[in-house]
Formats: structure tokens, C-alpha cells, sequence
């Protein structure tokens, strides 16, 4: 197959190989003009700020030095728990969202209940504000105080992040799933694979490999949400930062919260960039 | 009569309005090869399909080893796993390697132990001439070789009926022959093989029977030798023409 595919597949490289060649000759050029006009750009904002006349109440304001080194501490704790929730949150959405697709994947009459109880749960979860479901859960659950029942606002309120992120991600397997040729599946049932076995071992594997830059970007999206866990009063960076600005009325602490969040967000993005760059160009050399 | 090993009896099955199986009729003896062949669309790979319980028939029934399989509440996974089906387009799957392609199904389907099934799986392989391919993903094989190891993943089942459906036409011309060696090969071991093809050379030499299928069922049968040579039924030589003049036969 490959040797009567080379003939034709000759022009096609030759033309991706001469802008590769172009940069490498130019590069150092082209490099250097970027950050010289990358240099002169910021320099010109930068100046158009710092020369406007309400410059010195902005950065009284939002920039005062001594604020943000004062509020640094609690604020960075703050952000250890946006961090753990995050983390712990992500792991748990990643498992009961795949659990969610495979199930709504599920062929045949017997499992219509299922399917049925997993479309609505996802098209109402999906249906309602974020905010309102942690309203609703992190101050209403833990008023019913049942016995047994977890009555911490945060768990509850994060339970509420969960479901919702859940939602959304089930829908980002399911477009996986739908990816993955009906070949496969067909050949994974030929070797007398249940259906849960076929998902299990080919479909799904697949189907994860054609998804991971969405779900990449909704680690990103998780990392800032986390935050809204402080409606329910939860300590976290935003909220350490809401009440030191109660207190000094100046919103420096707040920068120091949006710096850490960027610290993280940041890497993240252009990770997931990098990741989806190199898996489009993985497929196209496939697709060839 | 000697026991059928499959017996297909009035199958009907059509997509939407179109009738693709029209009250078919066919049975395979043990360790008997019978060819399919008949125009694209005349229903080859849509018996086979239904054949493996991949698509519910409408009508009819078929039996397998004197049980029929159409019967509701038959478990059709189980059905699945005693019989083999290699389609024209191999689907390997490519997220795994040659030999765990072939060590999926007797490990999590009959639950063989996973050493004993690589190292069966990798005795396959090079019985076959793959056996440096084990580690290699499906991607870097040729065609040739990912239909060898399509067949090879449909064997490691020890299935009792193989079922292949146009399993050379994918293949560059020059890698057709590999892949019609191995089904003589199973042939002479006893396979009881149900070929659907369009390689009429094949079918002539390989085949005890030959089956033309037109219009949805079986227009006509018989051995190979009458079959090619003697057709009785009009559209059967008009088919048989069209091949030889194809140069196919």
C-alpha cells in the first residue's frame, strides 16, 4: 500500500518540507522582530496607562504593594483548597461522566430505563445555573440534617460543581463514542464481547484518545469554577480575598488571588494547546 | 441425512423498504467451504451479518449445531463467540497491539489464562508468518497482513464456523494471495468456512459448493465444476459472463 501511495504523496511533503525550510533560514530574524515590536507594544501600553490621569487611583486601588504582600499569606492558603478541590473535583467528574456515556452507549430495550434516567439527569443538571444548583444544595442539604448525610455546605456545594461538570462531560464521551467507527464495535462483538466489554476495551479507549483536548479544556474551565464554592462561605482564595477587601476596602487582595489563578490557568491553556496541536497533526499524518 | 452444521431457512430482511434478504434458503454441511458469490448488493454480506446475530432478521430462522440462534432469549454473545467473522475492512483494533488484537476475546470472553493465550496467540502468528508482527500496532502491518491477523484474532476463538465476508477485496491485488493461502490452509485443516467472494478463481478450486446469490436469495447452487461451467438459470451465465470478461475468472 505504501509503495503505490509514494508517488503521489511526494508533492504533498515537498510542500510542507519549504516553509519549514524558510523559518529555520529566517528564524533568527523573524524572532527577533517579533520581540522588538512585542517590546515596543507593551511599552506603549504600559506608558498609556501609567502617564492617564487616574493611574495613581488604580493603582491605589487594585496595585498598592503593601496591600498585596499583607494579603499574599491568606490568599495563597485560600488557593491550597481551590487547588484540592480541583484536583479531587476533576477525578470525579472524569469517572462518573465516562460512567454516564457508557450507560446512555448502552443498546437494546432492556437497558431503555438506564438510558432514559441518564438522559434526563443529564438534560436537567445541564439545564440549571451552576450557581443555583450550589445555592441550592450547599445551604439546602445540610438544613434538611438527615442523619448520615454529609451537613458540610462545601461538600455539598461541591457536590453541586460535580454533577454539573459531570453533565457536560458525559456529553464530550458520548461525542467520543459516536467518533469511534460502528466497525469496531461490530468486530469487538463478533469475538463474543457483551456490550459493556466492547465499550470497556475498544470502544471507549478509542473514543477517550479523540476527546482528550476537550477534556483538557475543561480542566482549565473546573480550575476557575472551583472558586464558586464561596457562596457557601467556603475559605478559598476568592473568599480570603473578599474579606481582607472587606476589611482594608482595596481590591489588591483580589489581584492576588487573579495572579494565582493565572499562575495555573495559564500553563494549563497552553498545554492543552500544545496537546491538541500535536494530536491534530498526529491525525492528519494518520489520515495521509 | 448427516447432521447441517448451519441451516439458513426463509430469511427475510429488508432496510427500510428495501428487501435485501428475500426468503433465502442455505445450508452448510460440516467442515464443508461454501462460497458465496453474486453482485454487489445481492445480500452476501448481509446473510453473513445475520448469520453472526449482528443484524435481526425479519423473518425465518437459522441453526446452528440443530439449535436455532434466531430464537428469542438465546444469548447471542455466546452464539457470537463460537463462530468467526472477518469483514472486508479487517477492523483490527487499532489501539492495541497485534497480539492483544488476538488475546481479547479468549481472555475476557473465555476467560483463558493470559499467559497461555499470548503464548497460543503467538504460536498463530507464526504458523502464519507473523510471528515477528506480535508487538507491532495494526497500522504498521500491510493489508495483507491486518487481514491475516483479522482471521488469526477470529480463529483464536477455536470457532466451529468461519464465517468471511469479501475478506480480499480491500486488499491490493498483489496481497490477495497471502490471504487466500490461509483460508486453503484452514480448509485443509477442516474449517467449515462460508466465503463470501468476488475472487471467482478462488471459489472454482477452494469451494465444495458454490452458491450465486441474486436478487436476495440463493438463485443456484452446486459444485464448483457445474456451477462455473454449466449454469442453469440465465442470470447466473449472464453474471458468470460479466466476471470472465471483467478478466476475473
Amino acid at each position: 500500500m505504501s509503495q503505490t501511495q509514494a508517488p503521489s504523496d511526494e508533492p504533498r511533503s515537498r510542500g510542507r518540507s519549504r516553509p519549514r525550510l524558510l523559518l529555520s533560514e529566517s528564524g533568527a530574524r523573524g524572532a527577533l522582530i517579533a520581540f522588538a515590536s512585542t517590546v515596543a507594544f507593551l511599552a506603549i501600553v504600559v506608558w498609556q496607562v501609567r502617564t492617564s490621569e487616574a493611574w495613581p487611583a488604580i493603582r491605589r486601588q487594585f496595585f498598592s504593594p503593601e496591600d498585596f504582600v499583607e494579603s499574599w499569606p491568606a490568599v495563597l492558603r485560600g488557593f491550597g483548597l481551590n487547588i484540592r478541590l480541583f484536583l479531587l473535583g476533576e477525578v470525579v467528574i472524569l469517572v462518573f461522566s465516562l460512567l454516564l456515556a457508557m450507560i446512555r452507549a448502552l443498546r437494546g430495550p432492556a437497558f431503555f430505563p438506564l438510558r432514559a434516567t441518564t438522559v434526563f439527569f443529564i438534560d436537567v443538571i445541564r439545564g440549571i445555573p451552576m450557581i443555583l444548583l450550589i445555592i441550592v444544595m450547599g445551604f439546602g442539604v445540610p438544613a434538611l440534617q438527615i442523619p448520615g448525610v454529609p451537613n458540610s455546605s462545601l461538600f455539598w456545594a461541591m457536590t453541586a460543581i460535580i454533577l454539573s461538570y459531570s453533565a457536560y462531560t458525559a456529553e464530550v464521551y458520548r461525542s467520543g463514542i459516536e467518533s469511534v467507527h460502528e466497525s469496531q464495535r461490530m468486530a469487538a462483538r463478533s469475538i463474543g464481547l457483551t456490550q459493556v466489554q466492547s465499550l470497556r476495551h475498544v470502544i471507549v479507549p478509542q473514543a477517550v484518545r479523540n476527546v482528550i483536548p476537550a477534556l483538557l479544556n475543561g480542566f482549565v474551565s473546573l480550575q476557575k469554577d472551583v472558586a464558586l464554592v464561596f457562596v457557601v462561605g467556603a475559605r478559598e482564595a476568592v473568599r480570603e480575598a473578599q474579606i481582607i477587601t472587606s476589611r482594608t476596602f482595596n481590591y489588591t487582595s483580589y489581584i492576588a488571588a487573579t495572579v494565582l489563578f493565572l499562575l495555573v490557568s495559564i500553563p494549563l491553556a497552553r498545554f492543552t494547546d500544545w496537546y491538541s496541536e500535536r494530536d491534530r497533526r498526529r491525525k492528519q499524518a494518520v489520515s495521509v | 441425512m448427516t447432521e447441517l452444521k448451519l441451516e439458513v431457512s426463509n430469511v427475510r430482511k429488508s432496510f427500510d423498504d428495501k428487501t435485501v434478504l428475500d426468503d433465502i434458503d442455505l445450508q452448510v454441511a460440516p467442515h464443508e467451504v461454501v462460497c458465496l458469490i453474486g453482485a454487489s448488493g445481492s445480500g452476501k454480506s448481509t446473510l453473513l451479518k445475520a448469520i453472526n446475530l449482528q443484524i435481526p432478521i425479519d423473518a425465518g430462522r437459522i441453526v446452528l449445531d440443530g439449535k436455532t440462534i434466531t430464537d428469542p432469549g438465546v444469548d447471542a454473545d455466546r452464539v457470537r463467540a463460537g463462530m468467526g467473522i472477518v469483514f472486508q475492512s479487517f477492523n483490527l483494533f487499532p489501539h492495541k497491539r497485534v497480539l492483544d488484537n488476538i488475546t481479547l476475546g479468549p481472555v475476557k470472553v473465555k476467560k483463558t489464562d493470559r499467559a497461555e493465550a499470548e503464548s497460543r496467540a503467538q504460536g498463530l502468528l507464526e504458523r502464519f508468518g507473523l510471528g515477528d508482527k506480535a508487538r507491532e500496532y495494526p497500522d504498521r502491518l500491510s493489508g495483507g497482513q491486518q487481514q491475516r491477523v483479522a482471521i488469526l484474532r477470529a480463529l483464536a476463538m477455536d470457532p466451529t464456523l468461519l464465517l468471511l465476508d469479501e475478506v480480499t477485496s480491500a486488499l491490493d491485488p498483489v496481497l490477495v494471495g497471502e490471504v487466500l493461502a490461509l483460508l486453503r490452509e484452514l480448509k485443509s485443516q477442516g474449517m467449515t468456512m462460508l466465503i463470501a467472494t468476488h475472487e471467482m478463481g478462488f471459489a472454482r478450486d477452494t469451494a465444495d459448493r458454490v452458491a450465486f446469490l441474486h436478487q436476495g436469495s440463493v438463485w443456484e447452487e452446486g459444485p464448483p465444476s457445474e456451477l462455473f461451467r454449466s449454469p442453469a438459470r440465465p442470470e447466473t451465465a449472464d453474471f458468470l459472463k460479466r466476471i470472465v470478461e471483467a478478466g476475473r475468472l
